[in-house]
């Protein structure tokens, strides 16, 4: 079920070590009866990307709080930057950087002012945090609406100030949970870019998203996870060279006329019905195509794409990310 | 992948003190102030203004200076006698505004408490920044409670410097309560509104601010020893006219710093158990 890719050496004293920033084993947490993650096990090696692919209910969230220090684990074990969360909350939060799924920012207060506060809660001396502040305002392109309060500020701006605001202590691990959940597609390639600046500058980063493209866009290594389990693990190339076909051919048909998935299964690999279109899993899409519009079969549309995330996810799990 | 070599960004971030995490909260709150003080000093002079004139100035009219009510006052002008009762009643009042909506909002609104204890901060240190805050904020509306008063001619000595301390007492002691029980509130509800109703406004009218507690009828007595406010304008009005005696009035200290004991670590925990879940 689980596959622990980062390499863990093995000591001449037959000791586990690792160079981790972090490591969960059997990591557990229950809400009541609810189980919401279900032991997984998770390396972060520094400098990674590293990410959550799952639909909404996995426990990604779950565990991106377990990783945070703000949630107590129900069972397993969690190390990170090779301390306990459980006796080291404070220190470790003081060295992370968390960008929580919905903005939490002080609305009343001008975006500055947001920057400066924030690094305060780090222990920062005032004139610190002030020049930080000017630093992570050009970062996040918030420059010119510095004295602006936060209720003025669009989504993605408040976005990406909450991202600024993580960054305040200049933290060697961010935390981002959905980071771009809601936003328009301009504002979410912004937000992109500066997360591969930070990743070039070396901040291990931890993503949750059930987009798939955010997810082949930022991470390194991912798992995906489905039901509080992890259900694979790799670099995004590797998962879908492992789970998926080269090609994808979409086919939609008019329902009146619409064929059974069967009729269409000698002509792909694998054949995958949705309520609204057929995906057939092929190695070439264009050939695939030729035959089946020549054993007469008449799509309304069709097309051929490359495979991508979401179809591992549907081969994995049987469902879509995105309804 | 092959994670590469790279220079790891040195964090700056340090956990503070504990009593250096309620400071923090307490500069976030200072931030704010700074900001919107203008709209909160006006609500702060404007309520109690509107109570001085309504109960010292015309209501005292009508009690005027009978033997009736010489007898209840103990010979001073009501006014006076109302001035440090009003002192322990504003602060118990702002107390529960204070600590009822925008606690809920912190949680679930704005959640910027989520925020705070993301840091090196605890969700105690949170919670207790809050508390301390209010009890700030609550001073130097109290003190500019005072000077209106005084402008009025309610002030007979420098003892009411020691009733605004009392009233700080009381009404720490009320928000440290009801702070405690915000953090247990889930949705806006019926829960802040049967609070006020059930608690926050008998307390006010019942705890010896407008006419002594002596006329009530017996069995409703006990009632009145419950109420912090009591406790508080006891020692406020006390301090202010110099009847106090040092018995009871230790009994009543003992009480509201008691609440407060017992308030703060009600806080501290139903903060960190809200925060961590």
């Amino acid at each position: 079920m689980v596959i622990a890719a980062r390499p863990v050496g093995v000591s001449g004293y037959g000791l586990v070590v690792s160079d981790a920033l972090v490591q969960a084993r059997g990591l557990r947490k229950s809400f009541g009866a609810f189980e919401a993650v279900r032991g997984i096990d998770v390396d972060v090696a520094p400098g990674e990307v590293f990410g959550f692919l799952g639909p909404n209910g996995a426990g990604k969230s779950s565990t991106m709080r377990m990783i945070a220090c703000v949630s107590p684990r129900s069972a397993g074990t969690l190390s990170v930057l090779g301390m306990d969360p459980g006796s080291d909350g404070p220190r470790i939060r003081a060295r992370i950087g968390v960008v929580p799924q919905l903005d939490n920012l002080d609305a009343e207060l001008s975006v500055r002012e947001n920057l400066e506060i924030y690094g305060r809660y780090f222990g920062l001396p005032r004139r610190h945090v002030r020049e930080k502040a000017t630093e992570l305002l050009e970062f996040a392109q918030l420059t010119e609406r510095a004295g602006d309060t936060v209720e003025e500020l669009s989504g993605g701006m408040k976005r990406r100030l909450t991202i600024a605001r993580s960054l305040v202590n200049d933290p060697e691990l961010l935390l981002l949970d959905e980071p771009t959940t809601g936003l328009d597609p301009q504002a979410r390639h912004l937000l992109w870019d500066r997360l591969y600046r930070l990743k070039r500058e070396g901040v291990t980063q931890i993503v949750t998203t059930h987009y798939m493209d955010e997810a082949e866009q930022l991470c390194d290594r991912l798992v995906v996870m489905d039901g509080g389990v992890i259900a694979a693990e790799g670099a995004p190339a590797e998962l879908i060279g492992r789970y998926s076909t080269r090609e994808v051919l979409e086919l939609r048909f008019d329902p009146e006329h619409r064929p059974s998935a069967a009729a269409l299964e000698r002509h792909a690999d694998r054949v995958e019905e949705l309520p609204d279109r057929f995906l057939l899993y092929t190695s070439d899409g264009e050939r695939t195509q030729g035959d089946v519009v020549g054993a007469g079969f008449v799509p309304l549309s069709s097309l051929v794409r490359r495979s991508s995330l979401e179809d591992v996810f549907l081969r994995l799990t049987g469902r879509t990310l995105v309804d | 992948m092959a994670a590469p070599t790279v220079t790891v960004a040195r964090s700056t971030g340090r956990a503070p003190t504990a009593l250096g995490g309620v400071g923090r909260v307490v500069e976030h709150h200072w931030r704010w102030y700074r900001r919107n003080w203008r709209a909160t000093a006006v609500s702060s002079i404007l309520q109690p203004l509107l109570f001085l004139l309504a109960f010292g100035v015309g209501f005292g009219a009508l009690v005027g200076s009978g033997p009736q009510a010489a007898a209840a006052t103990g010979g001073v002008p009501y006014l006076v006698w109302l001035a440090p009762a009003l002192l322990a009643m504003s602060a118990a009042q702002s107390a529960a505004f204070d600590s009822t909506y925008p606690i809920l909002s912190g949680f679930k609104w704005q959640r910027i408490y989520l925020a705070m204890s993301a840091g090196p901060i605890t969700g105690a240190q949170v919670g207790l920044g809050v508390l301390a805050w209010t009890g700030m904020k609550m001073f130097w509306s109290g003190a500019v409670y005072v000077v209106v008063i005084a402008i009025f001619g309610g002030v007979q000595g420098p003892g009411i410097i020691v009733s605004l301390l009392a009233a700080l007492l009381t009404g720490l002691a009320v928000a440290s309560l009801i702070t405690a029980f915000a953090a247990t509130v889930e949705n806006e509800g019926n829960a802040f509104s049967a609070l006020f109703r059930f608690v926050v406004i008998p307390m006010t009218l019942f705890s010896g601010t407008f006419f002594p507690v002596d006329r009530l009828p017996e069995w409703v007595q006990p009632v009145v020893w419950i109420s912090p406010l009591w406790h508080g304008t006891e020692v406020a009005r006390g301090a202010a006219l110099g009847t106090w005696q040092l018995l009871p009035t230790l009994g009543h200290l003992a009480v509201l710093v008691g609440l407060l004991v017992v308030g703060s670590v009600l806080v501290a925990r139903l903060f960190t158990r809200r925060l961590a879940t």
